[in-house]
C-alpha cells in the first residue's frame, strides 16, 4: 500500500498494533538522555526495581545546565551541580554511556547523535526534549517526550503512541541570496501558526529543501515543534548518506550497503496522500525575524512592527498587544531600527559548524558594534574543536565576540548565560517566549547571517545592509557542506 | 495513579492564549531532581504581579484551570504538569493543547479536556462574574459544569480509560514483553548501538574563561 515517509518508519517499528482505541506500541531505536528530564525517570525505575532494558540503545550527555566558562572547575550553581552529578551517578548505576563536561563528545544532545553517526534514516529516536525533531532531517521519526515517557522507554524500549496525521510542506524553487534554512522554518511557522502542526508529523519536501545541507535540514526539522508538530522529517538522499558515511557509528561494509538499499526506499510514494498540504515559494523568502513572544509572531526583516488595531482576530490582537508591550516595541516602527544588546549564536538550531563558518565569513576582519555583546557557543565540543582547527575562534575573538564551551547556554538560560531584565537579544535559537533567555529578557529569533550582520551594525540587519564583496560564498545551496575556511582542515563534524 | 471519575473545585479563568511551558514553569526551576515540590514554581514570572488571577483570594485555591487556546506549547518539560498538580490543579480545560503537554498530563493524572472556544468563553464569563465558582468535571460524562453552564469536553478514549482506572503505562506495556523480545530478534544489524562506544580520538578540551 502507498505510504508516506512517516508511515513507513512507523510501520517498521510496530511491536503491536493497538486495538479498540488503544495506542500502537512502537519500538525505539535510539534514546538520548540529558540531565534535566531524566532524574525523576531513573528514580522511578529504582522505586519499581526495574532496569534499563537496552543500555546499548541509550546515550547520555550533559548540555542544558552546563556552564560555558570554567568548565574544568566545580559547577558554581549547587542545584545545577547536583543535577549533573545525579545524571553521572544514574549512568554509572544503570550502565548507560555518558559524555560528560570536558569530554570531546559532550554537547547538545541533538548535535551529539548526528555527529557520532548514531542518528540515521529510518530510526525512531526519542529524547526528553522537544527539539528531538532535529533528527528528522535524516529521515528518522524523532520526537520529544516527557519524563514519564523517558522512564517508559528506559524500562521497555517502547512507547505506546496514537498514530499521527501527516502534513506535507513543500518549498519550491531556490532561496534568494542572504536567506537560509532558518528563514524557511520561521516563515513556515508564521504561516501555519504555533498550533498549526498539532497532531501532525511534517514532511518537508521540494527543491529548496533538497538543496539544503544536512546541517541546514537539521535547522528546519529542529523547529517543527515550534509549529506545534511532534516531528518533522526529510526523506534521506545522497546528501544524507554522504554526511553519515565514515562517522564513528555509521554502518560499515555489508551493513552499509544493506542500510543504503533500505534507506533509498524511505520516501513518500507518489500515490500516497497527506492529511494536509502547505506550499511555499522559496523565491518569496527573505531574512525573517520574530517580533513577538511566540515563534509564530514573525515577519520579514523589511517589515514594520505590527499595529494591533489592524488585527481583526480578537485573540491575535490581544496576544499582539501583550507581546509588543513585553518586547518594548512601537507599533508601526521598522523592525530594522530595533537596537540589540546581545547577539547569541548557538543552540541545537544554529550552533553547528556550518553556522559558525557562515558567521565567520561575514564578520571576518570586522569589529562588532560597541553597543552590544556577542556570545558564540558551539553546539558540541567537537564543533568547537573543528572551529578552532579552522581558525574560526580567532576570527570571533578579533571581532570582539566571546568564544565559549559547548552547551544549550543562552537558548534557555539554565546556566549563567542569561539576559538581564529588559535586555534585548538577536538569537539564533528557537524560542522567543517571555523570560526564556532570562527573566524579563526580550528575544528576537534570527538566522546566523542576520545575527552576524546585526552584531556588526548594532540594530537588526541583514547581509543587504553590509558592504560585502560580491564573491563571498556565505551559504551553500547545493547540498554540499559549506567548505572550511582553511581548506587544509579535514571535516570531522 | 489515583483513579479519576469526577472532581469539583474552584475554577480559575486564565485569559491567555499560547501559554507555553516556559510560562507554566521557567527553566530555572528545572534543576531539581525530585518529582514533587514544584508548587512555588507554577507561573513563577506572573505570580509576582498582584493582579495575576492566582493572586486574587477567590481563585487562590483553584483546582480547575480554564485557559486560552494552545496551552502547554514549547518545551517537553513534564515539570509543567508536576507544577500544576503540586499547586492543586486536577483539570485544565482549553480549546487546544500542545501534543506533548497533553501526553504528559495523561501520564500524571491531570485531566486535559478539550473544550470548544465558545464554551471556554462561557466558562470564563461565569468564573469572572462570580469569582470562586466551583466547576464540576465529570470524566464519565465528559462534561464540565459551572453554575448553569454545562459544556462538553473531549479526551481520547484510551487516556480517559487509563485515568478512570488509575493505570500505570509501564505495567500495561510489560504485559506484552514477549512481543517486544520477538521484535528485537528481527532488528537489522545496521541499526545503531551506542555500546560498545565508538568515537573520534579523545582530545583535551580547553576551558573558556570569562573575558576581562
Amino acid at each position: 500500500m502507498a505510504g508516506t515517509l512517516a508511515e513507513k518508519v512507523w510501520d517498521a517499528h510496530l511491536v503491536r498494533r493497538g486495538t479498540d482505541g488503544s495506542p500502537d506500541l512502537l519500538y525505539i531505536d535510539l534514546h538520548l538522555i540529558h540531565e534535566v528530564t531524566s532524574p525523576q525517570a531513573f528514580e522511578g525505575l529504582r522505586l519499581a526495581g526495574r532496569q534499563v532494558r537496552r543500555p546499548d540503545l541509550t546515550i547520555a550527555t550533559e548540555d542544558h545546565n552546563t556552564p560555558t566558562l570554567d568548565i574544568d572547575l566545580p559547577i558554581a550553581d549547587l542545584t545545577s551541580r547536583t543535577q549533573i552529578d545525579t545524571l553521572r551517578n544514574n549512568a554509572k548505576e544503570f550502565g548507560v554511556r555518558i559524555h560528560s563536561l570536558g569530554d570531546a563528545d559532550q554537547g547538545i544532545v541533538h548535535q551529539v547523535g548526528p555527529q557520532l553517526g548514531l542518528t540515521m534514516p529510518g530510526l525512531t529516536v526519542v529524547c526528553g526534549d522537544s527539539h528531538t525533531s532535529t533528527h528528522g532531517a535524516f529521515g528518522a521519526l524523532a520526537f520529544g517526550i516527557g519524563t514519564s515517557e523517558v522512564e517508559h522507554v528506559l524500562a521497555t524500549q517502547t512507547l505506546p503512541l496514537a498514530p499521527f496525521k501527516t502534513m506535507a510542506i513543500t518549498v519550491n524553487g531556490e532561496l534568494p541570496p542572504g536567506a537560509t534554512s532558518k528563514d524557511i522554518i520561521l516563515a513556515i511557522i508564521a504561516k501555519i501558526g504555533t498550533g498549526g502542526g498539532q497532531g501532525y508529523v511534517l514532511e518537508y519536501r521540494g527543491e529548496a529543501i533538497r538543496k539544503l545541507t544536512m546541517e541546514a535540514r537539521m535547522t528546519v526539522c529542529n523547529m517543527s515543534i515550534e509549529a506545534g508538530a511532534r516531528a518533522g522529517m526529510i526523506a534521506p538522499d545522497e546528501t544524507t548518506f554522504e554526511y553519515l558515511k565514515g562517522r564513528p557509528h555509521a554502518p560499515e561494509g555489508a551493513d552499509w550497503d544493506a542500510a543504503v538499499e533500505y534507506w533509498k526506499t524511505l520516501k513518500t510514494d507518489d500515490d500516497a496522500t497527506f492529511d494536509e498540504e502547505v506550499v511555499l515559494e522559496a523565491a518569496d523568502l527573505e531574512p525573517f525575524i520574530t517580533w513577538g513572544t511566540n515563534p509564530g509572531q514573525g515577519l520579514p526583516l523589511s517589515a514594520n512592527v505590527p499595529v494591533p488595531a489592524e488585527i481583526a482576530d480578537e485573540n491575535e490582537r490581544v496576544a499582539a498587544e501583550r507581546a509588543i508591550e513585553y518586547m518594548g516595541l512601537t507599533p508601526g516602527a521598522p523592525l530594522r531600527h530595533i537596537a540589540i544588546d546581545t547577539v547569541f549564536i548557538g543552540s541545537c538550531t544554529n550552533g553547528r559548524i556550518e553556522d559558525l563558518r557562515s558567521v565567520a565569513k561575514v564578520v571576518q576582519g570586522k569589529k562588532k558594534a560597541d553597543s552590544l555583546r556577542v556570545l558564540v557557543v558551539p553546539a558540541s565540543a567537537r564543533v568547537r574543536l573543528q572551529a578552532e582547527a579552522e581558525g574560526l575562534d580567532q576570527i570571533f575573538l578579533d571581532f570582539g565576540a566571546e568564544w565559549r564551551n559547548a552547551g544549550c547556554s543562552m537558548c534557555l538560560g539554565m546556566n549563567p548565560d542569561q539576559l538581564a531584565p529588559g535586555e534585548r537579544s538577536a538569537s539564533t535559537s528557537n524560542r522567543n517566549f517571555e523570560g526564556r533567555q532570562g527573566k524579563g529578557g526580550r528575544t528576537h529569533l534570527v538566522s546566523p547571517l542576520v545575527a552576524a550582520a546585526t552584531a556588526i551594525r548594532g540594530t537588526l540587519s541583514s547581509l543587504a545592509d553590509l558592504d560585502l564583496p560580491a564573491d563571498v560564498d556565505i551559504t551553500s545551496f547545493d547540498g554540499t557542506p559549506l567548505a572550511p575556511l582553511d581548506p587544509r582542515v579535514p571535516l570531522q563534524v | 495513579m489515583e483513579k479519576f471519575t469526577t472532581h469539583t473545585g474552584v475554577g480559575v479563568p486564565l485569559r491567555r492564549s499560547n501559554v507555553d511551558t516556559d510560562q507554566i514553569i521557567p527553566a530555572v526551576y528545572l534543576k531539581r531532581v525530585t518529582r514533587t515540590g514544584f508548587e512555588d514554581a507554577l507561573f513563577a514570572a506572573w505570580r509576582g504581579d498582584p493582579a495575576f488571577v492566582l493572586n486574587q483570594p477567590a481563585y487562590t485555591s483553584g483546582s480547575v484551570l480554564v485557559a486560552g487556546p494552545d496551552f502547554g506549547t514549547g518545551s517537553s518539560r513534564e515539570h509543567a504538569v508536576w507544577a500544576l498538580k503540586d499547586y492543586g490543579f486536577k483539570v485544565v480545560l482549553a480549546s487546544r493543547f500542545a501534543d506533548i503537554f497533553r501526553g504528559n498530563s495523561g501520564k500524571q493524572g491531570l485531566v486535559a479536556g478539550i473544550v470548544a472556544q465558545e464554551d471556554i468563553e462561557l466558562l470564563w464569563k461565569v468564573l469572572e462574574t462570580k469569582p470562586g465558582t466551583e466547576v464540576t468535571v465529570d470524566l464519565v460524562e465528559r462534561t464540565a459544569t459551572a453554575d448553569d453552564v454545562v459544556v462538553r469536553f473531549q479526551i481520547d478514549d484510551y487516556t480517559r480509560w487509563r485515568l478512570m482506572e488509575g493505570l500505570d503505562d509501564i505495567g500495561l506495556t510489560l504485559q506484552h514483553e514477549e512481543d517486544i523480545t520477538a521484535f528485537e530478534q528481527t532488528r537489522a544489524s545496521w541499526r545503531p548501538r551506542t555500546l560498545p562506544a565508538k568515537h573520534l580520538p579523545t582530545v583535551e578540551i580547553e576551558a573558556a574563561r570569562p573575558s576581562a
